[in-house]
C-alpha cells in the first residue's frame, strides 16, 4: 500500500466559478481537505455540489478559479488525477442488466486491477453483498446498490474518495451502516468529500461546508457551526399546529418561525419574554401553547443564515 | 489491453442479456428476407387460365388440350371476351388466351410466310409482377411448341405494366438492416450510459473515450457479421439471387458500410443525450431517407432533381447501387470503385467528426 505521506491537502480549491448560461452553479468557492479528513458538503438542491464534484472529478472545466485533488491541477494533470480518485456519482452508477460480481469485475478492469488485489479494501463491505453476487443489479435494494457501487469506486484504492449524495433514497439503517463504513475508510487514510441533504449526517463529518447558491455560508467542525448560532432558539408546539405558524409570524417579536419536525422553530428579537408569548397565544384560544428553548441544530444555522443571505 | 476485453464482454453481456432486442435484430433480416423471397419465388404453378374462342376449331381444341394436361395450368372453362376483365379482378383466373376469330387462316398464313396479325392473345393479372412474368413466359412457350415455330403472340399485362422484379429488395433490405443494427444500437448504447450516468464514471476512470468508443462497437460489428452470413445464405440459397458477381468486393463493402454505419451510430449519441432522443433520430433521420430516397423503393432515376441531390449523401444509395451490380448484374469489384471510395470518404469524415465531438469531458 501506498503511504499517503504527501505535502499537500487532499482537495484545494480556490475561488472557483462554474456557469451553466445565465446560472451560476458554482460562485468564487474557496475550501481545503486535509489528509484523510471526512468533508461534508451540506447544502439543499441545486446549492451547486454536483457541479463541484464534476469539477473536482476533471469531467467539467471551471470557468475561473483553480482547483486541485491530490495535489494535481483539476486542468493540467486531469489524467492523473482520474488513477486516484474514487467517484460515486449521485445516481448510483452500476450496470442494472450485469450480476453483484460482474459490475464489480468490470470496474475493476477499468482501472487495471483484479479484484483480489485490494480485496482487504472492501471486503468489510462486499462480504454483506457477497450472498447476492449472482444476482442483477437491478434486483438488489437501495442500500445494497449503495455499497456495491461503494465497493466500485474503491477497487483501485484511491487516495481521495468522492460521494455525491450517496446515502438519498437509503434507509435509516443502511445510511448508519454506510457512514461506518465511511469511519472505517477514514481510519485507512482515504481522504472523503462527501454531499448530503441531511442535514443530521453533518455531525457524522470531521468539517462540513454549508453551501448554497453556488456560494459557500460557513465552514467549521459540526460542533462549532452549531455553537456559533449565537442567540437562543425557540420551540413552540400546541394543538392547532398550522394555527400557530400563521400567528407567531403576525408577532413583531418573532423574527422567523418555521417548521421543525413536531414542533415551529422561532428566531425571535431582543425582549422577547417566551412565557408572555405563550400567554398571549392561550388568550387568543390556541390550546396547550407551549414555548421553551432548544438547541440548535445545523439545519437552523443554516436556515438562519439562507435567511439573512 | 484487460480493461480493454472486459469491456467487450460487458458491452456483449449487454447484448445477451436484452434477449428480446437480440431475437429482433437476428431474426429481423431472416424474416425480411423470406417475405421478400417469398414475392420473388420464381417458381410459379397452378396458373388459372380461361380461353376465349369465338370460333371453336380443332386447331383451338389441340391447343387447349395441350395446355390443360400442363402441371403448371389450370383450364377453367371457355368464358365470352366480356367477362376477361371482371374473371382477371375477381381473381377467378390468372390469364386469359384469346384466340382470334380467324386462328386458323392466321397461322396458316404464318406457316406461309405472309404478314398478318397475332393469332393469340394473352391476358395477364400482374397486380403480383412474379405470377405474370413467369406465368406469361411459360404459357407463351406452352402454345409456341404446340403451334407453329413462328407464333407471334401478343402478351398484355395488367395493373402493373412495369413489373418491377422484387429481386432489388436483398440490397436494400442490407442497407437497412446494418443501418439499423449500427446506427442504431450503438447510439442507443452510449446515450443509456450518458442517461443512467454510468458514464460519467467510465470518463473519470483513466480509460481513453477512443477505447471505450471501440470496445462498444465490436459487439455490435461482430453482430452486424452474423447478419451479413445470414442475409447472404438467404439471397443465394433461399432466393436464387445469383451472386455471380465479385465476393470480395462484395463482402468488403459490406464491411465498409456497417462500418460507416457504426461511426454514424457514435455520432447521433454525441448528438443526443436520451435514449428516445437517439431511437428518433436514427428513425426518422435514417431510416426514412434510406427506405425513401436510397433506391431501396423508388427508383432514383425517377426523383424529381432535388430529391436526387439528397440521395447523393444517404450512404445507404451508394452501398445498395454497389450491391445491385455485386449481387445481381453480378458485376465485378471493378464496377463499384465509385461506391467504394465515396463511402470510404463518408465513413473518415463521419469518424473524424464523431471522435472530435466525444471528448472525455461532460461537456
Amino acid at each position: 500500500m501506498i503511504a499517503h505521506t504527501h505535502p499537500y491537502p487532499a482537495i484545494e480549491v480556490k475561488a472557483l466559478s462554474k456557469s451553466y448560461g445565465e446560472v451560476r452553479a458554482l460562485d468564487g468557492i474557496s475550501f481545503e481537505v486535509g489528509r484523510g479528513e471526512l468533508f461534508g458538503l451540506i447544502g439543499p438542491d441545486g446549492a451547486g455540489k454536483t457541479t463541484l464534484f464534476r469539477l473536482l472529478t476533471t469531467l467539467i472545466a471551471p470557468d475561473q478559479g483553480s482547483a486541485s485533488v491530490d495535489g494535481l491541477d483539476i486542468l493540467a494533470d486531469y489524467r492523473r488525477i482520474r488513477q486516484r480518485v474514487g467517484y460515486m456519482p449521485g445516481r448510483f452508477s452500476l450496470y442494472p442488466d450485469l450480476t453483484v460480481e460482474e459490475n464489480l469485475a468490470f470496474f475493476a478492469a477499468l482501472f487495471d486491477v483484479k479484484v483480489r488485489d485490494n480485496y482487504d479494501l472492501i471486503a468489510p463491505i462486499y462480504r454483506q453483498i457477497e450472498p447476492f453476487r449472482t444476482r442483477r443489479t437491478d434486483k438488489l435494494s437501495g442500500g445494497m446498490k449503495q455499497k456495491l457501487a461503494l465497493c466500485c469506486a474503491l477497487i483501485h484504492r484511491p487516495s481521495v474518495l468522492f460521494l455525491d449524495e450517496p446515502t438519498t433514497g437509503v434507509d435509516a439503517v443502511s445510511r448508519n451502516e454506510f457512514w461506518d463504513i465511511l469511519f472505517n475508510l477514514k481510519a485507512k487514510g482515504i481522504s472523503i468529500l462527501i454531499s448530503t441533504p441531511y442535514m443530521d449526517e453533518a455531525n457524522c463529518c470531521d468539517r462540513v461546508a454549508l453551501i448554497n447558491e453556488g456560494k459557500i455560508l460557513e465552514i467549521n467542525t459540526p460542533q462549532a457551526i452549531v455553537e456559533g448560532f449565537g442567540e437562543t432558539l425557540y420551540a413552540l408546539s400546541g394543538e392547532d399546529m398550522f394555527g400557530l405558524l400563521e400567528a407567531a409570524r403576525r408577532d413583531k417579536e418573532v423574527r422567523r418561525c418555521y417548521p421543525f419536525g413536531e414542533t415551529h422553530h422561532l428566531l425571535t428579537s431582543p425582549g422577547f419574554d417566551p412565557r408572555r408569548f405563550a400567554e398571549a397565544l392561550t388568550a387568543t384560544g390556541f390550546c396547550g401553547v407551549s414555548v421553551r428553548p432548544v438547541e440548535a441544530g445545523i439545519e437552523d444555522v443554516f436556515i438562519k443564515r439562507m435567511g439573512n443571505g | 489491453m484487460g480493461g480493454f476485453m472486459s469491456f467487450v464482454r460487458k458491452e456483449a453481456l449487454h447484448i445477451v442479456r436484452d434477449r428480446r432486442t437480440m431475437l429482433i435484430v437476428l431474426l429481423m433480416p431472416v424474416v425480411q428476407m423470406l417475405l421478400f423471397g417469398f414475392a420473388i419465388s420464381t417458381e410459379v404453378n397452378n396458373i388459372d387460365f380461361a380461353v376465349v374462342a369465338p370460333k371453336h376449331s380443332e386447331a383451338i381444341r389441340q391447343q387447349v388440350e395441350r395446355l390443360s394436361v400442363n402441371d403448371y395450368f389450370t383450364f377453367k372453362g371457355y368464358i365470352s371476351p366480356q367477362a376477361t376483365d371482371e374473371l382477371l379482378r375477381q381473381g377467378e383466373v390468372d390469364a386469359v388466351v384469346v384466340f382470334a376469330e380467324d386462328y386458323d387462316r392466321r397461322v396458316n398464313a404464318i406457316a406461309d410466310g405472309y404478314p398478318t396479325g397475332p393469332a393469340i392473345q394473352l391476358v395477364f393479372d400482374a397486380s403480383n409482377p412474379n405470377v405474370a412474368a413467369s406465368g406469361a413466359g411459360y404459357l407463351q412457350n406452352a402454345l409456341q411448341v404446340g403451334g407453329t415455330q413462328h407464333l407471334p403472340i401478343e402478351t398484355h399485362t395488367m395493373y402493373n405494366p412495369q413489373m418491377k422484379s422484387a429481386y432489388n429488395f436483398a440490397p436494400g433490405i442490407m442497407g437497412l438492416i446494418f443501418l439499423l443494427i449500427c446506427a442504431m444500437m450503438t447510439s442507443i448504447s452510449i446515450v443509456r450510459e450518458k442517461e443512467t450516468g454510468t458514464m460519467e464514471v467510465l470518463l473519470v476512470s483513466p480509460v481513453r473515450p477512443l477505447r471505450i468508443i471501440v470496445a462498444k462497437m465490436v459487439p455490435y460489428f461482430l453482430l452486424s457479421c452474423i447478419n451479413l452470413i445470414t442475409i447472404m445464405s438467404l439471397a443465394r440459397f433461399a432466393l436464387e439471387v445469383p451472386m455471380t458477381g465479385s465476393m470480395v468486393g462484395l463482402i468488403g463493402i459490406s464491411l465498409l458500410y456497417i462500418l460507416l454505419a457504426l461511426a454514424l451510430g457514435l455520432f447521433i449519441s454525441t448528438v443526443a443525450n436520451t435514449q428516445v432522443v437517439a431511437m428518433l433520430i436514427s428513425g426518422m433521420v435514417l431510416l426514412m431517407p434510406v427506405i425513401m430516397l436510397s433506391g431501396m423503393v423508388f427508383p432514383v432515376e425517377n426523383m424529381p432533381n432535388i430529391l436526387q441531390a439528397i440521395s447523393y449523401i444517404i450512404p445507404a444509395r451508394w452501398y445498395i447501387e454497389a450491391m445491385r451490380k455485386l449481387m445481381i448484374e453480378g458485376l465485378g469489384f471493378g464496377a463499384v470503385w465509385k461506391e467504394f471510395v465515396i463511402l470510404i470518404a463518408m465513413t473518415v469524415v463521419l469518424v473524424t467528426i464523431a471522435l472530435k465531438k466525444f471528448n472525455d469531458k461532460l461537456e
